[in-house]
């Protein structure tokens, strides 16, 4: 039987890869993927816990997060679409508008 | 043979998540994300979340990869010169050493040793009827704010995507 420790590891290692992706990336689309990955780190975490405790209580908290990345890609794209207008570039270090 | 499987799906989730944020070319990025995606789904068939496994297909691989396949259609990108900021190594490196705390953390814990085991799987666990009854009875009110958030991102993305008309858009330069 796998441990319960391993299905931590792999989350671990995958919500680590993520936040690599977002401080290295310079496109934002590579940023909103990095996202999607760490939401879906959480979520393994939250269905293994689920498993290993026998509620579905994580598992309903995992459909959740689900729906919260759909809606967080939805407006991350259409603020890509309005940048992508303005200055026909997906690189976030020349969106520099509200820096102070 | 469960083992070998998880060992399977756990190393392409590690090595593809790698692939995802190492492409130079989004399309190969988002490809990389797909196979992430499905293997995760395969982690979760193990963990006997069959609804959740199914839920990851239909809706991340089926619905929001597509959304950004589509709008890397749209948006036509062209191949800049360096794709990775200068502070790659040092993001590396402390990601290697956030990954190495957690995993001193974990497994120097206490509860390390008693780690539970999985109760009855085959019951009701992982079952659509079982997370459906959770859904409706305990997590209603949850439900119904979800609910809430996407149609205020349906909305959102609808009014951020709009065009903006000349004349606004005259006065928007002129302030600038």
């Amino acid at each position: 039987m796998i441990p319960l420790s391993y299905y931590i590891v792999v989350s671990t290692t995958m919500f680590v890869v993520g936040l690599v992706g977002i401080l290295i990336r310079k496109n934002f689309l590579i940023i909103l993927f990095s996202i999607e990955l760490m939401l879906n780190a959480a979520n393994i975490n939250l269905v293994a816990f689920s498993h290993y405790s026998g509620k579905v209580d994580g598992q309903v908290m995992s459909i959740f997060i689900i729906a919260v990345a759909a809606a967080e890609a939805a407006i991350g794209l259409a603020i890509i679409i309005i940048l992508f207008r303005g200055k026909a570039t997906t690189n976030v270090d020349e969106m520099d508008l509200m820096k102070w | 043979m469960l083992t070998a499987f998880f060992f399977y799906f756990a190393f392409a989730t590690v090595v593809s998540s790698i692939f995802t944020i190492g492409f130079r070319s989004p399309v190969y990025c988002t490809l990389a994300l797909l196979s992430t995606f499905l293997h995760v789904a395969g982690l979760f068939v193990l963990l006997h979340a069959e609804f959740i496994a199914a839920i990851q297909i239909i809706v991340y691989v089926g619905a929001v990869l597509v959304l950004y396949l589509f709008i890397l259609m749209l948006l036509d990108l062209k191949s800049n010169e360096s794709f990775m900021h200068k502070q790659v190594w040092w993001a590396v490196f402390f990601g290697i050493v956030i990954i190495v705390e957690i995993l001193i953390g974990l497994f120097k814990s206490p509860i390390m040793g008693k780690m539970p085991v999985p109760v009855s799987a085959e019951e009701a666990i992982g079952n659509t009827q079982a997370i459906g009854l959770a859904l409706f009875n305990k997590y209603l009110l949850p439900f119904e704010v979800v609910g809430l958030i996407l149609l205020g991102a349906v909305i959102g993305a609808m009014v951020l995507a709009k065009k903006v008309p000349l004349k606004q858009k005259a006065v928007s330069a002129k302030v600038e």
